[in-house]
């Protein structure tokens, strides 16, 4: 090395320390973003990181109500819905945002090798009506188009055909694109170094249109992932970050008893619940003959069986909300009453047992993934005490999330537990997955064709209040019909230095235009 | 010697093709990669797809086949997590494994030298006694233990040095190196240690025990006798000698380093090969974890290899034994 590179270095670490202090914020998380591309990889913490670099039409604000970002209008015309683009937008290689770029982002987020397309596969065309008018044409209507469009981000057209990046990266490639490490968005904040899993660096655009309107002052973020969740919180002790994302439950107490930092909680977008396979002429793994879980007085009796404040106190340390809906607040569709956590009533259970042609129990097999939801293998050796006392012997077989999932997606489960959070914050998106007779996640074999109409009805119907009316009916009658048991809506904590104020949002995703760093 | 150089090295082919057996079969009992690549809300079609495009629905023998050929030239596809080619990736995070690994073993070697030379000569001093129960601790406490332990002393406590990641490194262009700037230092120091302790005890108690047996032979008995030094007799006389077992040992153990480097990466995120296999694990990423047990499969291989040569030109008994 030479004495100039030499110089170089100490120069650049000086400069780094210097601007390390003009409100740096340090953060962490499990897992890295896994690409740059915004329409590559449908996944929480990738979406959130390429949610401060890119941004969409419509956005949520951290009450995750639907604001305008890159449209300042929108509203449903015939055949689809049309936005009015907000202008004098520049991206951060100093391109002009007009109508071409949403017409090209759209149509790249559709491709085949994109995982955003079914989100968005209602759209047939889009349509530039102008350069700051766009038509999005959808086969029907679709009333929440606004809100799948919150996480399908808006590139440059120029920038993607001048880097070879004009549509995602497909598996079949054998390549890695110019997208996955570069990024060329309108956002709040511009890359300026990237080391995947490693370490990457954001500053503040000087140039963003939201610039005076949103109260953030964070000029620079850092971002380290940390897999290890006892390191994520020793480098939060030891004022390494001054945000940690998901810091373990068990640790709360001790952050919180720790000079200079605080933890904030919210109810997270996502149920937690038992499903039985009623559905299937017989059981994989029960002791009996025939299907004891086709018949709605076995489900009624497990769900009365089950204590779920006694699963909020002991397996959860108090940080989850018992629940009755597979929708948590905040979910259009969601109501109170029907939330209400099912009382717990053995007696009541073990007769409707005995009515079932079940006084003598049976057992089964409860499939359970130990790697994926708060305290989730937890909750499910809790099930099997309660059960145990309406005669049902349950085995439980907890894995990784990797082998209990396509136990669900083949359908080759008789009882699982499963959790299911709603980026649309929209029932239709719960049906229409969960309930609905061909749902890729209903492995429940429920079926019910008056359902079934109401989810077809809910997804082109424009009009608010019938549509309200829509979601209402099939809660009612997926509530009679149980093909769930819900236990609670999981809670979710941020761990941050005091000195740090950043509203928590349900979905988990932080957003920094509003974080102040207090010096 | 034709036929020993030979035959050894059909063994190691033989070991590595199990191990691609073994790496193989992974594709096929790991979970399904291709739930954990699209989103929840991917359709059924797009799966078949998926599994269509990855080559998951070919009959096991030809992806087999197919798997070993392009294992041989080094290609093990992309990464289901990342989309990048899995050699590219693991050589990406190579050199931050191999200079864990170098100032691990520079540290076992240092300290485990001195102490087991100091420990096999001063047999009765106290320190001796404190030295050799200590390090018990080093072979008996897990690595996962030893980490944090070091990771709440010196980052939360004292707040000397940082407590994950690599910072301070610079870009040579064909090698990010942690050894050139402070910063680098200081973020190496405590996984280093951690991943050195047990080799350190091993290297100690070895060099002891070799220590105490030369020490009782007759040719130390009869330097003593001429009336040279005891420095000349510890340092030139026994230590030397001591060394030849103590060297081939830590060049096996090199390899053991690297390849059991992955808890002490995972517990100061180290971004190094062991972290990337971690999180291979957690996503089921089927070609990057494949790709490193035949790569560490082929680096054990590798030394026993060459240990073994080198046996069989130093002492020519083995060959005869080994035919």
């Amino acid at each position: 090395m030479t004495i100039r590179t030499l110089t170089a270095l100490t120069l650049g670490a000086a400069l780094l320390a210097s601007a390390a202090s003009a409100q740096t914020l340090r953060y962490t998380t499990q897992g890295d973003a896994l690409t740059l591309d915004p329409h590559s990889q449908n996944e929480g913490p990738t979406t959130a990181m390429n949610g401060l670099i890119y941004e969409s039409l419509v956005t949520r604000n951290p009450a995750l109500e639907l604001e305008a970002e890159l449209a300042t209008a929108w509203e449903p015309v015939d055949g689809g819905w049309q936005f009015t683009l907000r202008e004098g937008v520049t991206f951060h290689g100093g391109e002009e945002f007009n109508a071409d770029d949403v017409v090209f982002s759209i149509n790249r987020a559709k491709a085949e090798s994109s995982d955003f397309s079914t989100l968005i596969d209602s759209v047939t065309e889009v349509e530039k009506v102008d350069d700051f008018t766009v038509i999005l044409r959808t086969d029907g209507p679709n009333p929440i188009l606004p809100n799948q469009l919150t996480s399908i981000f808006i590139m440059d057209e120029g920038w993607a055909t001048e880097n070879g990046v004009e549509i995602p990266q497909d598996y079949a490639a054998n390549e890695e694109t110019f997208a996955i490490r570069n990024a060329n968005g309108t956002g709040p904040f511009i890359v300026e170094e990237r080391l995947p899993e490693e370490r990457t660096v954001l500053t503040r655009n000087a140039a963003w249109w939201g610039e005076g309107e949103f109260p953030g002052n964070v000029q620079r973020l850092e971002y380290r992932p940390i897999t290890n969740a006892a390191t994520r919180v020793a480098a939060l002790l030891s004022g390494e970050v001054d945000f940690v994302l998901d810091p373990p439950l068990q640790d709360l107490n001790r952050i919180e008893q720790a000079d200079g930092l605080t933890v904030s909680t919210t109810p997270q977008i996502r149920s937690i619940f038992f499903g039985f396979d009623q559905g299937a002429e017989d059981l994989r793994t029960a002791s009996v003959e025939g299907n004891p879980f086709s018949d709605v007085r076995v489900r009624q009796a497990i769900d009365m069986a089950i204590d779920r404040s006694a699963i909020q106190r002991v397996v959860m340390d108090g940080l989850s909300a018992p629940g009755g809906m597979v929708a948590s607040p905040g979910v259009l569709g969601y109501t109170e009453a029907m939330d209400a956590p099912t009382e717990v009533d053995i007696e009541m259970a073990n007769s409707l047992m005995e009515e079932a042609g079940y006084g003598d129990g049976f057992s089964v097999r409860l499939d359970c993934p130990n790697n994926r939801y708060n305290n989730d293998e937890a909750i499910c050796q809790a099930a099997v005490a309660m059960l145990a006392r309406i005669g049902i012997e349950v085995q439980l077989e907890a894995l990784p999330r990797a082998q209990h999932f396509p136990k669900i997606q083949n359908r080759e489960t008789d009882f699982f537990l499963l959790g299911w959070g709603v980026p649309t914050l929209d029932s239709h998106y719960i049906f229409s997955f969960l309930m609905d007779s061909e749902g890729s996640w209903n492995a429940t074999g429920y079926s019910d064709p008056q359902l079934d109409e109401l989810v077809a009805a809910m997804a082109v119907e424009t009009d608010l209040e019938a549509r309200g009316e829509l979601i209402s009916q099939a809660w009612t009658i997926v509530d009679e019909a149980l093909p769930y048991s819900v236990i609670h809506h999981q809670v979710l904590a941020w761990g941050l230095a005091e000195n740090v104020e950043l509203p928590i949002a349900a979905d988990d995703t932080p957003r920094f235009r509003y974080a102040i760093v207090n010096e | 010697m034709l036929t020993y150089i030979l035959r050894r090295f059909l063994q190691a082919g033989l070991v590595m093709l199990v191990v691609s057996a073994v790496s193989f079969s992974l594709f096929n009992f790991a979970g399904d990669p291709v739930n954990n690549m699209v989103g929840q809300e991917a359709s059924r079609e797009d799966r078949e797809r998926i599994r269509d495009e990855l080559g998951l629905n070919d009959p096991i023998p030809v992806q087999y086949v197919r798997f070993l050929g392009n294992a041989v030239q080094g290609e093990f596809g992309l990464s289901y997590r990342l989309r990048q080619p899995v050699t590219e990736v693991i050589m990406d995070r190579l050199p931050a494994t191999l200079e864990l690994v170098f100032v691990s073993a520079i540290i076992a070697m240092g300290l485990g030298i001195t102490a087991g030379v100091y420990t096999g000569i001063a047999r009765n001093t106290w320190f001796s006694r404190f030295i050799l129960s200590s390090s018990l601790v080093g072979v008996s406490l897990p690595t996962f233990i030893i980490g944090i332990s070091l990771i709440y002393l010196f980052a939360v406590q004292l707040r000397w040095l940082p407590s994950n990641g690599r910072p301070g490194t610079v870009d040579l262009g064909w090698w990010r190196t942690s050894f050139l700037t402070a910063d680098g230092w200081r973020a190496i120091i405590l996984p280093a240690i951690t991943l050195s302790l047990f080799q350190l005890t091993m290297i100690l108690r070895l060099v002891r025990a070799e220590m105490l047996e030369v020490m009782r032979t007759d040719f130390i008995k009869f330097a003593r006798a001429r009336g040279l030094p005891e420095r000349i007799i510890n340092f030139r006389h026994a230590l030397k000698n001591t060394l030849v077992p103590v060297i081939t040992i830590i060049g096996i153990n090199i390899g053991g380093l690297i390849a059991y480097s992955v808890i002490t990466e995972t517990v100061f995120q180290w971004p190094g090969t062991g972290l990337l296999f971690i999180q291979a694990v957690e996503f089921v990423d089927v070609p990057i974890m494949s790709a490193y047990l035949m790569f560490v499969a082929l680096l054990f291989v590798t030394v026993n290899l060459i240990v073994d040569l080198l046996y069989a030109v130093i002492d020519p008994r083995i060959r005869i034994g080994a035919t």
